[in-house]
């Protein structure tokens, strides 16, 4: 048992040290490569519209990565990719610096069991809910169980703008369960009839139930036309002059052709 | 021709010992800071974490490492010590030839695959019978006891074959039963072993990552039973990581400082258990 793992060892270290040097190595931009990081939330959108664009541009080479939305915004800082992703309502001052170009908009709907009775939540009362002012659901007119809050944890873009639209300053109920990804932030409300908790629209499915808030349902019509208000831009942040072969790939997200693949997945166009 | 093969194995053996170091001064050089910026008491014993505010309190995560690893051991170690003793002592060849492998097996099969059952198995049915919202401490405990099974198993097994033959002939000869021979003779006898084990368990326990962020519901508050759910440190860095810059970034580091106080005081203990002889 002992020695065995003292021989693993160093061959796990070595592996990793390896590992790291590759995806360094793979990271870095050469030639016409472009590449984008940050928000997770519009990471499996950037793929999509990456493999769209090098099957239609040859020689072309676009790399996406995760990371967040802050990592989007450093990285596009210091230059590690050409375009920071970011999902925020508002930039923080430390991307003052950058320049940045909606390419999308992404509604928050609030999500519960599909067993829950409550349709509905006013501004007020969602308030209340995620801030554990209310904390059983007898009160919105549910069954007597406790509210059980899930979030996504403190610096997600898309916990920032929830924060600010529904909680507006307070702060989140104390004893609420964290999950680190919209789609387990659904898996987590879709196993527990007690839960509520907050979700990108295109990730609703019939696994939850969408909750109106003030009276409007989360649909993309509705936030496109901006009937109801749970929504946030997503950004792409740039730094400087773009190189043309940034500049044509900006241009190709922004087209009428990508932004409909956006739409059919999920989002919102950004004009 | 000698020497050179001599330092080449040397060189070898430095390369681990230099990561370590490596990963030492970096966690140590943005860790620290922030430490000493929030106060080390404020930061260790502060119960409030609220990165994007400036506040770094980390002991809700002390507790909920210190608690979910005590639950994992409040199941595991029994029942490894209970099984080592088994296959040590009274199973029959062939069963041995099947449990044991079986229990190697578990060792290999990823944190994700036992996070998962637990989401999906596990916390449903702890919310159902016992209440809470089943993403908890006793889920974590449970997911944990039986991901540190296969190490417990095979140490205490080990350390148990080692026993020389004729104590447990001299106990038996001596008119003690199996009981009594186990219970005054192998035991005492394996003790410091087994603890090994159990200790480098408790060390995989408090290091585990994934399958604890998947089944324990990441609360930030101090949990008040094994009901409630609880965030431990690893998970505290793994959940915020891919969001913190700046401040956050670094008491995130300075988590790591804690864990590896954490680790390194486990590590000592093991050490003075494994050399000591009863």
């Amino acid at each position: 048992m002992k020695t065995r793992s003292k021989g693993t060892m160093p061959v796990c270290t070595s592996l990793a040290v390896l590992g790291l040097l590759l995806g360094s190595g793979c990271s870095r931009s050469t030639g016409r490569s472009v590449t984008l990081a940050g928000s997770t939330a519009f990471q499996p959108f950037a793929e999509k519209l990456a493999e769209r664009y090098m099957a239609t541009h040859a020689g072309a080479r676009v790399n996406v990565q995760g990371g967040g939305s802050a990592v989007g915004i450093q990285s596009a800082l210091s230059g590690a990719a050409e375009i920071g992703m970011a999902d925020l309502l508002q930039l923080p001052d430390e991307a003052k610096a950058l320049s940045a170009t909606i390419v999308a908009r992404d509604g928050i709907a609030i999500v519960v069991h599909p067993k829950n009775p409550v349709v509905a939540l006013s501004a007020e009362q969602a308030r209340a809910v995620f801030s554990g002012k209310t904390a059983n659901w007898k009160v919105l007119g549910g069954p007597d169980a406790a509210i059980r809050v899930i979030s996504r944890e403190e610096g997600s873009g898309t916990r920032r703008s929830f924060d600010k639209l529904v909680l507006a300053g307070e702060a989140l109920a104390a004893g609420s369960l964290f999950q680190n990804s919209n789609g387990t932030v659904r898996e987590a409300v879709a196993s527990d009839a007690a839960a509520v908790g907050y979700v990108s629209v295109g990730l609703v499915n019939k696994r939850v139930k969408a909750l109106k808030y003030n009276g409007v349902d989360p649909t993309n019509a509705d936030v496109a036309n901006g009937t109801y208000p749970l929504a946030r831009p997503i950004f792409f942040l740039t730094r400087g002059a773009l190189a043309p072969h940034v500049q044509e790939f900006v241009d190709y997200v922004l087209s009428p052709e990508a932004q409909g693949i956006l739409e059919h997945e999920g989002l919102i166009r950004a004009k | 021709m000698d020497r050179w093969i001599a330092r080449l194995l040397f060189l070898a053996a430095c390369s681990s010992t230099a990561v370590l170091a490596a990963i030492a001064i970096f966690i140590f050089k943005e860790g620290v800071p922030i430490m000493a910026r929030s106060g080390l008491g404020n930061f260790l014993f502060g119960t409030t974490w609220a990165p994007l505010a400036g506040q770094f309190g980390i002991l809700p995560f002390i507790v909920g490492s210190l608690l979910v690893t005590a639950g994992a051991l409040a199941l595991g170690v029994p029942l490894g010590v209970a099984c080592a003793f088994y296959l040590a002592e009274f199973a029959p060849r062939q069963w041995v030839s099947v449990l044991k492998p079986a229990i190697e097996l578990l060792a290999g099969i990823p944190s994700v695959v036992y996070g998962f059952m637990g989401v999906m198995w596990l916390a449903p049915l702890i919310r159902r019978h016992l209440g809470g919202p089943g993403l908890s401490i006793l889920a974590a405990s449970c997911v944990l006891a039986i991901m540190i099974l296969p190490t417990i198993v095979g140490v205490s097994v080990d350390s148990i074959q080692a026993i020389s033959r004729r104590y447990k002939e001299g106990a038996l000869a001596l008119g003690a039963t199996d009981w009594q021979t186990l219970w005054r003779v192998q035991w005492p006898a394996a003790r410091s072993g087994i603890l090994a084990g159990v200790i480098l368990g408790m060390g995989r326990a408090v290091g585990e990552t994934m399958a604890v962020i998947m089944v324990s519901g990441n609360a930030t508050q101090i949990p008040n039973s094994i009901l409630d759910s609880a965030r431990t440190l690893t998970a505290n860095i793994a959940i915020e990581m891919g969001y913190a810059v700046g401040e956050h970034r670094q008491a995130l580091f300075a988590t790591g400082v804690v864990l590896f106080f954490f680790i390194m005081i486990l590590n000592a203990i093991a050490l003075r258990v494994a050399r000591r002889r009863f």
